[in-house]
């Protein structure tokens, strides 16, 4: 047993070595995830937007979806608060905002977050952020359960509802099979304005830093989708508050699959100690039981021990008197009897008597 | 069994079954459309509203009603309330059904329901909170199919077999209670993800404590009710065990659900102090908040407490109802009415008459497969058979 | 090892092995519970 205090610490000092080459690998304990390096994006400026619907277009085109109810040349439409619908993975919706005579334009779409609560909340893996920022989703295995609609805090995924066999969720893809080619989405490629800056992720920031830096009569001094829900690969600038353009600013910064990751990690531990409580539970029962029936049964040795006691205090009690009694009558008797023969002898001596004398 | 005959001898053109062969007939309608022409043909579901009543009520409502298996058969098995025990058939009864119809509504919710098992057979989605539900009460309906199975073996004369089945008894009781606890109250955590969606005032990260409290409510609830409705239609098929124990379970399981409510309005209290939401109280939803946490919380607890206290066992059923409608706005307030709350009117979901026609035929089935069985197999009372082997 | 950049990615990892230790530990809890209780029955005889 003698470990020599050398050996001791250099078994500590390997432990040691193993521990930080898990760190430097994998870095999880206390390592906030930041995406991936080289993660791309798009940084949409509003204030550069004239609402012209080219990029609605392009995205009709590019992702072969069926004609639009109405022409993308029909402005009017602009009006109307639209979201993404199965036909439009993008839409741009005109806010009236205040005192500006013109209105502001944004242009809605999937915005690849860097931690998708789609991602998280899709039982089947169908939707997975890859390494160049898109949120891509994969048809062959949605099983259609529609959480992910419910976990988007954008309110992205639309569903084909009206498909009785192969309904599928169907959402911007940041033209993934484009940009895997070295082409850009198609929306950035047709706008005229330059509003849709395509790039690193990173770069964006800092573009999108050095405008607001170089124009703060012209920008609100935040860049939407930085810190929203733990960041999107898109991002937004904007010239009046975000939620004007309805944008909602109330989504904070915590990534969803942190929403869920508590709920989570309690579940192996009801897995691995409900059990134990429960049989424990059930020790406890069946123990409650052998006790009360033992108790039960030398309940019920004692009472017959006690009635055979009594009963044969009883019976000797009985004897006894009887025995007793029965002394007596002897006694009696022969006291009677004693009695009976003294009687006679002294009638037989009375009757003798008078012979003697004469 | 002269009940039996009685039951079959019966015309069959009583009220009832006029009103079930409707809902049948129109529910078989609405199925073929579902599954012939999409969901859009039948539900008013949209973008902004992927779930409605079949997920808030079948589903949601359905799972947190059928919690009176586990419950009861926690309570005698594991606690020792042995005297209760002929409670125990027909809370797993209910609950099986239960578990069973609910898979079977999930499958018209389903965009494609033939790939129900991907979860398990390709995607592994472990992350989601929906991948827990759905391996739970994959579990738990194989768990009480197993539990229900001694009664369809005694009335079929597979005796060794039920001898087997009796034996697990206990491991499948303990399980039971584990898959419940982790499906129960992950039905609740399903909504963590959303915050931007979910009212303040019924968004908490107490979300799954909440769903697993309150499906011990139901659970308490339901036995009771059932056993009150049992008793008025299935007099005939029970047997004196059971109609014997019935008034002191009403009795222990109401003063079990008085103390269960008094727990769960405890902590409903602590979380809408830990979210700070006091302020919102006044505003229209809090409103429909207090009606909920008071009308259907603190007032069944209060109801419960007086019906146990005073012996009062027709309070105690009565309250039963109360409790269990708590349960059922509970669920719709989560999942359908708080729901998408920051929403206009214009964009926010109301149940098509389709959907509600495919829940109402869901409960009627539920209803008539209960009475196929009651009236069959040892249920409300023990085979003669087996009276000693459990 | 692969790094993990996403939380996402991480928890999917994690999640996935923690799963197959509560996927073990089921039988495992059972053939443990026999094992312990296994002479049991000896006592009462």
């Amino acid at each position: 047993m003698a470990i020599s205090r050398r050996r001791f610490l250099t078994w500590i000092g390997a432990a040691g070595a193993g521990l930080s080459t898990v760190n430097t690998a994998q870095a999880s304990t206390l390592t906030q995830f930041k995406g991936h390096p080289e993660g791309l994006g798009v940084l949409h400026d509003t204030t550069r937007c004239v609402g012209c619907r080219k990029c609605e277009e392009a995205c009709n085109t590019v992702n072969d979806l069926p004609k639009p109810d109405r022409a993308f040349q029909d402005m009017s439409v602009l009006e109307n608060k639209r979201r993404t619908t199965t036909k439009a993975f993008t839409v741009v919706n005109s806010y009236p905002v205040g005192s500006q005579d013109q209105p502001v334009f944004r242009k809605i779409q999937c915005n690849h977050c860097l931690e998708p609560a789609c991602a998280s909340a899709c039982f089947v893996r169908a939707f997975k952020k890859r390494a160049d920022g898109a949120v891509v989703y994969d048809p062959s295995v949605c099983v259609g359960c529609r959480y992910c609609m419910v976990a988007c805090p954008f309110e992205i995924p639309t569903y084909e509802y009206d498909n009785p066999l192969t309904p599928k969720v169907l959402k911007c893809t940041f033209c993934a099979p484009r940009i895997e080619k070295g082409l850009l989405p198609g929306c950035v490629e047709s706008c005229p304005k330059e509003a849709l800056t395509f790039g690193k992720r990173n770069d964006l920031i800092t573009l999108a830093r050095k405008r607001i830096a170089r124009h703060p009569d012209r920008y609100i001094d935040h860049i939407y989708g930085e810190t929203e829900m733990g960041g999107t690969s898109w991002l937004g600038l904007a010239g009046v508050a975000f939620k004007d353009l309805g944008m909602r600013e109330d989504l904070g910064t915590t990534p969803a699959p942190a929403l869920t990751s508590g709920a989570l990690s309690v579940v192996p531990m009801v897995v691995g100690l409900w059990p134990v409580f429960l049989a424990g539970m059930y020790g406890m029962t069946v123990r409650r039981e052998k006790i009360a029936a033992e108790e039960t049964r030398s309940e019920i040795a004692q009472a017959v021990k006690e009635t055979q006691t009594l009963a044969d205090e009883k019976m000797a009690k009985a004897l006894e008197k009887a025995q007793a009694e029965k002394r007596t009558a002897l006694e009696k008797a022969e006291k009677e009897k004693e009695q009976a023969l003294k009687d006679a002898m002294e009638s037989f001596k009375k009757e003798n008597e008078p012979g003697e004398e004469e | 069994m002269s009940g039996e005959q009685k039951a079959e001898s019966r015309t069959l053109l009583t009220p009832f079954n006029l009103i079930a062969g409707i809902i049948l007939i129109a529910g078989l309608i609405v199925t073929v459309i579902r599954f012939t022409k999409g969901l859009s043909s039948v539900t008013n579901l949209s973008d902004y509203n992927p779930w409605g009543i079949w997920i808030g009520f079948d589903l949601m409502v359905g799972v947190a009603l059928a919690a009176g298996g586990y419950v009861t058969s926690a309570a005698v098995y594991l606690f020792g309330m042995k005297k209760f025990h002929s409670a125990v058939r027909p809370a797993i009864l209910t609950g099986f059904l239960g578990y069973f119809f609910v898979v079977v509504a999930l499958n018209y919710d389903l965009g494609q329901p033939w790939r129900l098992p991907y979860p398990f057979i390709v995607g592994w989605g472990t992350t989601s909170l929906l991948f827990e539900v759905g391996l739970c009460v994959a579990l738990y309906l194989t768990v009480l199919f197993l539990e229900f199975s001694p009664a369809a073996l005694e009335w079929l004369g597979y005796s060794k077999t039920r001898k087997l089945a009796g034996r697990l008894t206990i491991v499948l009781t303990i399980f039971g209670v584990v898959l419940s606890t982790l499906h129960q109250s992950s039905l609740g955590a399903l909504f963590l993800i959303a915050p931007s969606k979910l009212h303040p005032l019924w968004y908490s990260p107490y979300l799954p404590v909440y769903f697993f409290v309150s499906s011990i409510v139901a659970g308490l609830s339901m036995v009771i009710l059932e056993g009150t409705l049992s008793h008025k239609f299935f007099h005939h098929s029970m047997d004196k065990t059971y109609l014997g124990e019935h008034d002191p379970l009403t009795l222990g399981f109401g003063r079990a659900a008085a103390l269960v409510l008094a727990g769960y309005f405890t902590i409903k209290m602590v979380g809408l102090a830990a979210g700070n939401h006091w302020d919102l109280l006044t505003t229209p939803y809090g409103l429909w908040y207090l009606v909920e946490v008071i009308g259907f919380v603190l007032i069944p607890c209060l109801l419960y407490t007086v019906g146990v206290r005073d012996r009062n066992l027709t309070l105690i059923r009565f309250t039963s109802v109360l409790a269990v409608a708590g349960i059922i706005l509970n669920r719709l307030n989560v999942s359908v009415i708080a729901f998408n709350w920051h929403l206009p009117f214009s964009e926010r979901y109301v149940p098509s008459f389709q959907e509600v026609v495919i829940t109402v035929f869901m409960v009627t089935l539920i209803i008539l497969s209960f009475r196929f069985i009651v009236t069959r197999m040892p249920i409300f009372h023990e085979h003669p058979d087996y009276k000693d082997s459990h | 090892m692969d790094i993990f950049y996403t939380l996402q990615d991480y928890l999917l990892h994690s999640e996935s092995i923690v799963y197959i230790i509560m996927g073990l530990s089921l039988p495992g809890i059972l053939m443990f519970w026999l094992f312990l209780t296994g002479r049991d029955n000896e006592d009462l005889k």
